[in-house]
């Protein structure tokens, strides 16, 4: 990329701030800006969630003066509240998995703040995610998302809701690198966040207890866990606190036939019925999602890809079965704890095909599988 | 080159106060200690303490010098306050709605760690006080008020609020009066004897002085409870080792203003008016917030909101042009969040949201004017096209 103005997304972590530092390196005139995204920010962290309190915020000051650049706290919170936490909330009510950071990738830093940057007159978006964008010599030199060097940080995933056009506007300079080479970057660069703790888990639940989070939001609502027979083996407070494939936490009280642990094979809030089983049933080689975005040309069907479903879980091979309406994929092997709600990503190789909602998943050997769940 | 528009966060230092606190720093000397070096050093305080009583109309032994603005604030709220509750139990706090957040802060503190009841006083469109509130709050209750605590002028909006009408029907009922003279000092003919107030805040770098050095005036025989104990500095209203280069420089840029306030006031407001009328002719549908009469405004404030635009923006879009100015509200984690200020003066969330504040001060010029005029309309231009990003989107 030739030089341009860049807004440097600074979270107070080490990543964005070496990224910032090699987009000014690269020669680009570059402005960095925290993203507030909580209503009431924290005055200090608290273990290893989040970018969200007044600390982080100086962090990433701290990281901007040390590169020379301008720097400004830009308050996206209600945007956020409404967009990742509200859509949060009403997936688990719905009886879906969400992935907040594929919906803040989409709808806030890709979105709501990448327009107000263009408005302001940037060319471009930096952040410190690890991917890559590659132009691609098939699509004229369109860019294209790749995965990162390094497997075990690689985050496009949590990108794969990026279209062409949003990626042309995309910079991840942190791509090509391994996370510790970034480290050692930091440090010699005399960013103090060098040996900061990354962070996990979702930034807005401050204690990591997403259950108990999402109770005080949707309140107790007692509930029969049933087997695949629908005889009651248990209650639960409130079916939105379980995830498909879950298996801690279940408190039931007579053990399974079998002497085996059973897992949340299904979710339903209409009913407010958590149904569970044993962990063969939850393997499902049919996946269908919906609401599609192509990071670059469509599939076809036929196409044979990769199927990635939660942000760090393996890919498995997969074939497009259909994409009429809604993403069909048949996958090359069995797949356990796939729930509705959660991101579908195809992969072509290293290169991001593009992503859709999960709806349901089952097997095609048994009847067994999750209950569909119309979005 | 900069034009600076934001004195009312603070001035540069003026040139003999910058003197006096670099002349001073090369002097040792604890103004406490009993030899020579500390004598000179106390000698140096009391000057700047005389200084600054004549500078505000006040006799020297009712300077009570703080670290700033605030902790004078915090002393005179919760030091009235808790001074109140010795003969009797007088939970009820007046202030107004449009106060600085160091007097809301302490009030509000009250409030939740000492059972206190705070009433605000309601504000206008202009944002200027309703001193028929304040009446009937204490006819109706006078002996539960602990203190009334009404700004001389408001920090964002520059309006002028009637304090010596609140003094006076304070003193009808024997309330104690405090009042935020920070921005007022050097500006407006504040006369603390005059003014009927019992204590009045200054603060030493609004003035052309350094950060970290206020005062709190106190009238004689006024009650106040300390916040700071220690070694009994200040009469025991407030320990700590006064810092007699800061005071004195305080001292040095207060009198400088007040003795230079009736002219500067004048070229002031001229450049002010110039500034509204550049704005408002780039930028027809911007909306002057605060008093539109020059009486009732301070003279360096200029307040504005701009339809459909976000302040962040609009900061950001001047400040890369060299147009340095505050969206005017008091920020949460570097982060503005839409005035207390607008909104106790009815302006819509909206509206508040795209607000700037220009300040102009001592050392400005036509040329920081003519800076603005030539930046605001194509900054607004951008700044809508931004639009409301963060507001709801799907509200």
């Amino acid at each position: 990329m030739t030089a341009v103005r860049v807004l440097a997304a600074m979270s107070g972590g080490v990543d964005s701030a070496v990224a910032a530092a090699r987009a000014v390196e690269a020669g680009h005139e570059v402005v960095g800006v925290h993203l507030a995204l909580a209503r009431e920010p924290a005055t200090q962290r608290t273990g290893a969630r989040g970018c969200c309190t007044v600390e982080d915020a100086d962090d990433a000051r701290r990281a901007a003066d040390v590169l020379g650049i301008p720097f400004y706290v830009w308050d996206l919170s209600e945007r956020f509240e409404a967009d990742v936490v509200d859509d949060f909330v009403a997936e688990y009510a719905a009886g879906r998995t969400p992935n907040p950071c594929v919906r803040c990738n989409e709808r806030i830093k890709f979105s709501a703040l990448l327009d107000k940057a263009l408005a302001l007159g940037f060319d471009a978006v930096c952040t410190g995610h690890y991917a890559r964008i590659e132009a691609d010599g098939a699509a004229g030199g369109a860019p294209a998302l790749h995965r990162a060097v390094d497997p075990g940080k690689d985050q496009s995933y949590v990108l794969a809701v990026l279209p062409p056009e949003r990626l042309a506007h995309a910079l991840f300079p942190l791509g090509d690198t391994v996370k510790d080479d970034v480290r050692a970057e930091a440090a010699r660069r005399g960013l103090l966040v060098a040996d900061k703790p990354d962070s996990h888990d979702i930034c807005f639940v401050a204690d990591g207890d997403t259950k108990a989070w999402l109770g005080a939001r949707l309140g107790v609502r007692p509930g029969p866990v049933v087997d695949a027979d629908g005889a009651v083996v248990g209650e639960h407070e409130g079916a939105f606190a379980y995830t498909v494939g879950q298996r801690h936490g279940l408190r039931l009280g007579r053990p399974a036939p079998d002497g085996k642990p059973r897992y949340v094979l299904s979710v339903e809030p209409v009913s407010n019925t958590v149904t569970v089983g044993p962990r063969a049933a939850l393997d499902v080689d049919e996946v269908v999602a919906g609401g599609a975005t192509w990071c670059g040309p469509a599939p076809v069907v036929g196409q044979r890809l990769g199927a990635q479903v939660r942000a760090h879980g393996d890919e498995v091979p997969c074939v497009v079965t259909s994409l009429d309406g809604a993403v069909v994929v048949r996958l090359g092997r069995p797949l356990s704890g796939v729930a509705p709600g959660q991101t579908l990503a195809l992969y072509d190789g290293t290169r991001v095909v593009g992503s859709a909602t999960i709806r349901t998943a089952y097997s095609s050997l048994t009847s067994t599988g999750t209950i569909p769940t119309e979005r | 080159m900069t034009a600076y528009l934001d004195h009312a966060a603070t001035t540069p230092m003026r040139p003999e106060a910058l003197a006096a606190l670099v002349d001073e720093l090369a002097s040792p000397g604890n103004a406490s200690s009993l030899h020579t070096s500390g004598r000179r050093a106390r000698r140096t305080v009391e000057e700047a303490r005389e200084r600054l009583a004549a500078a505000l109309g006040s006799s020297p032994s009712e300077v009570v010098l703080t670290a700033g603005g605030t902790e004078a604030d915090n002393l005179a709220v919760k030091g009235l306050y808790w001074a109140r509750q010795t003969a009797r139990r007088r939970p009820v706090v007046v202030t107004t709605a449009v106060e600085h957040h160091a007097v809301l802060d302490p009030v509000e503190w009250l409030v939740e760690h000492e059972g206190a009841e705070a009433v605000y006083l309601p504000v206008d469109a202009v944002g200027r006080v309703d001193v028929d509130a304040l009446r009937s709050v204490l006819a109706a209750r006078a002996d539960d008020v602990a203190l009334v605590s009404v700004m001389w002028a408001n920090n964002e909006v520059g309006t002028v609020q009637p304090v010596a009408e609140v003094a006076g029907v304070a003193r009808e009922h024997g309330v104690p009066v405090h009042t935020d003279a920070v921005q007022a000092v050097g500006w407006l003919p504040v006369d603390f004897a005059a003014s009927g107030v019992d204590c009045l805040t200054v603060s030493g770098h609004k003035v052309g002085g350094p950060v970290g050095a206020g005062a709190l005036v106190a009238r004689r025989g006024l009650d106040l409870t300390p916040v700071l104990h220690g070694g009994g500095q200040e009469r025991g209203a407030r320990s700590g080792t006064i810092d007699a280069p800061a005071v004195r420089a305080l001292s040095v840029a207060a009198a400088r203003a007040v003795a230079g306030r009736e002219a500067e006031a004048v070229r002031v407001a001229d450049l002010r008016d110039d500034l509204v009328a550049a704005v408002l002719d780039a930028v027809p549908d911007a909306v002057l917030r605060g008093d539109p009469d020059p009486a009732g405004r301070l003279p360096g404030n200029a307040h504005f909101t701009f339809p459909g635009c976000e302040g962040d923006s609009l900061l950001y879009l001047l400040d890369a042009r060299g147009v340095e100015c505050s969206v005017g509200s008091a920020c949460q984690a570097g982060v503005p969040k839409p005035s207390h200020v607008l909104l106790a003066m009815g302006v819509p969330l909206h509206d508040a949201r795209g607000a700037l504040r220009f300040s102009l001060g001592w050392s400005s010029t036509a040329d920081d004017v003519a800076a603005l005029a030539d930046a605001i309309g194509p900054v607004v231009q951008r700044a809508r096209r931004a639009g409301l990003s963060s507001a709801r989107a799907r509200a």
